[in-house]
């Protein structure tokens, strides 16, 4: 955990509201894990205040990636930012997803802007068999970048499977039966908690949460999450944001 | 060479910048980021006798210039504290002050009785203005009363000074700085945040879950500076200033108005090296004024 300052290099819009920031940062760039994210403050004054969660999408070389949504004062300022321009960042935080352990097929499954994390999850992949389930409202609103073996699942059928992503997935689920598969889920709190419930005392299954939060290292305890034992919460900042499926309750 | 040391009543600080209670933690998640030992001291986050898990979310949002918390007090408990928090705190070389906060005056003293008694612990700040809990908390920190028995219950069982942190949500602070005196009480802290909401203008829902939050940050330091002249005009007594210092600059004033020394929170969530960046502010804002002990910008408006 460390405060850099990167150069943006590049802004790049992928459908109408999702971009890819690229950053030189590499010091960053080396301590990455998949699943891990950064905390960035967007602009030096007072408003915004607090520096805003993303997950790192991707590396390359010197280079982070952060793909994401405009949802806010703060997303919508970093939309514009120019070449060169200079962002503060700290990271990276929380504990990444687990890529080790015996399995096939990851099976990635992501809602919205929740692929976000998967193109460096891909990366850090290499030798399994990968499926990658994405899931958006409409077919103008999917995000492709970066993923491989695509399933496309869009809420008004114009593009892929007509319906939800976890849908999606378990009509296809009986053609796994005799692999070893784990999932990756990341998305809006719904569909993890649909999830959570398909992969109950089947699947082998992490999820990314999301969460507002202050700091993102622990200090201002302000993005809790359920324990699932009924002792207390987690924090997604330090304790997560990636869990196994049966650590939590989603609300 | 400028002397940056302050004293607060008997409590001498190398220098007068404070890390806010809750803001910290127990010290070692912030320690990854910015030496501490370089500071005047931490705050460790509020202790209750029972570790307490806080409420559930959402328990922050953000508003103009500041935030919202109701965090809800979730802590360790003070075994727990003693056990594991203590052992690191004692390596930081920095001065520790042991936040309190409880449901009742008992439980109060209580805990003050067994922290007493370990040495890494340099003085203690009574949270007497919590506006997130139900028992405890404001409760206790608008009622003349409660805080006068508290003050000197809490001073009868221990030697070590006691500073009482005050709520803003009152209408004449300076009263409650002044019965912090009368029983005793070594200093006050001003202020906690203030009383605060958002609500969601589409699903008509509070912003927290516990309705109600303390609000924080650039946007509560006009109030908290109102706040602690009032009492340094009115009241005999060290304070160490609290709200939205958010540089340097933002610590002079409090020093000019009164404060002693002051405590920096929600920046620590944003910059987690702004203590170390102040210090050195101060330094050089010293040198401009030719101003050789720091002490010395205490109280020193010109009205």
């Amino acid at each position: 955990m460390f405060t850099v300052l990167s150069t943006v290099e590049s802004l790049e819009r992928l459908n109408k509201n999702t971009f890819l920031l690229k950053v030189k940062a590499p010091q960053l760039a080396t301590a990455i894990k998949p699943g891990q994210f950064c905390n960035i403050k967007v602009s030096d004054a007072d408003y915004p205040l607090l520096r805003r969660p993303f997950s790192v999408c991707y590396t390359d070389g010197d280079t982070v990636y952060f793909m994401f949504d405009i949802q806010g004062e703060g997303t919508r300022i970093l939309a514009e930012k120019k070449t060169g321009d200079q962002l503060d960042i700290l990271g990276p935080l929380g504990n990444g997803f687990n890529t080790e352990g015996d399995f096939e097929v990851a099976v990635l499954i992501g809602g919205g802007i929740g692929v976000a994390p998967f193109p460096l999850l891909i990366k850090h992949l290499e030798g399994k068999e990968i499926l990658t389930f994405v899931g958006a409202r409409n077919s103008e609103q999917l995000i492709k970048w970066g993923m491989r073996n695509i399933l496309v699942a869009t809420d008004d059928g114009s593009e892929g499977f007509n319906g939800n992503v976890i849908a999606y997935f378990q009509s296809e689920a009986n053609k796994l039966e005799n692999k070893k598969i784990r999932i990756f889920g990341c998305g809006p709190n719904p569909m993890l908690k649909a999830l959570q419930k398909v992969a109950e005392k089947k699947y082998d299954c992490q999820l990314s949460i999301e969460s507002a939060m202050a700091c993102g290292f622990g200090i201002c305890q302000g993005c809790p999450v359920k324990k699932s034992d009924g002792m207390g919460y987690y924090l997604v900042c330090k304790d997560g944001p990636v869990f196994n499926s049966d650590q939590i309750v989603i609300e | 060479m400028i002397d940056l040391s302050v004293q607060i009543g008997r409590l001498k600080l190398k220098n007068p910048v404070l890390l806010a209670s809750g803001t910290v933690g127990y010290g070692n998640e912030i320690a990854e980021f910015t030496d501490l030992s370089k500071l005047g001291g931490i705050v460790t986050k509020s202790l209750s006798l029972k570790p307490r898990i806080g409420n559930p979310p959402q328990r922050i949002c953000e508003t103009a210039s500041g935030m919202l918390n109701a965090i809800g007090l979730a802590n360790v408990g003070v075994e727990v504290f003693i056990k594991e928090k203590i052992p690191f705190l004692k390596k930081l070389n920095t001065t520790i002050i042991c936040n309190i906060a409880a449901s009742s005056i008992e439980e109060y003293v209580e805990c003050t009785r067994i922290l007493t008694q370990e040495d890494a612990i340099a003085a203690f700040e009574i949270n007497v203005s919590c506006p997130n809990v139900k028992e405890g908390g404001l409760e206790f920190g608008n009622n003349l009363q409660a805080v006068a028995k508290i003050t000197e219950k809490v001073k009868a069982v221990t030697d070590k000074p006691v500073i009482i942190k005050l709520s803003p949500n009152v209408s004449r602070i300076s009263e409650f700085a002044k019965i912090v005196k009368d029983n005793g009480g070594d200093a006050v802290s001003a202020i906690n945040t203030l009383v605060g909401t958002a609500f969601d203008i589409w699903t008509r829902k509070p912003k927290i879950k516990n309705i109600t939050g303390g609000l924080s940050g650039p946007a509560i330091k006009p109030v908290a500076l109102a706040k602690v002249l009032e009492i340094s005009r009115n009241v005999e007594i060290p304070i160490i200033g609290i709200g939205g210092i958010m540089n340097w600059k933002d610590a002079v004033e409090f020093m000019i108005v009164g404060a002693s020394a002051f405590q920096i929170g929600t920046v620590n969530f944003i910059n987690p090296k702004a203590g170390e960046e102040i210090i050195d502010g101060l330094i050089e804002y010293c040198k401009k004024m030719s101003i050789n002990r720091i002490s010395d910008l205490t109280a020193s408006y010109e009205i």
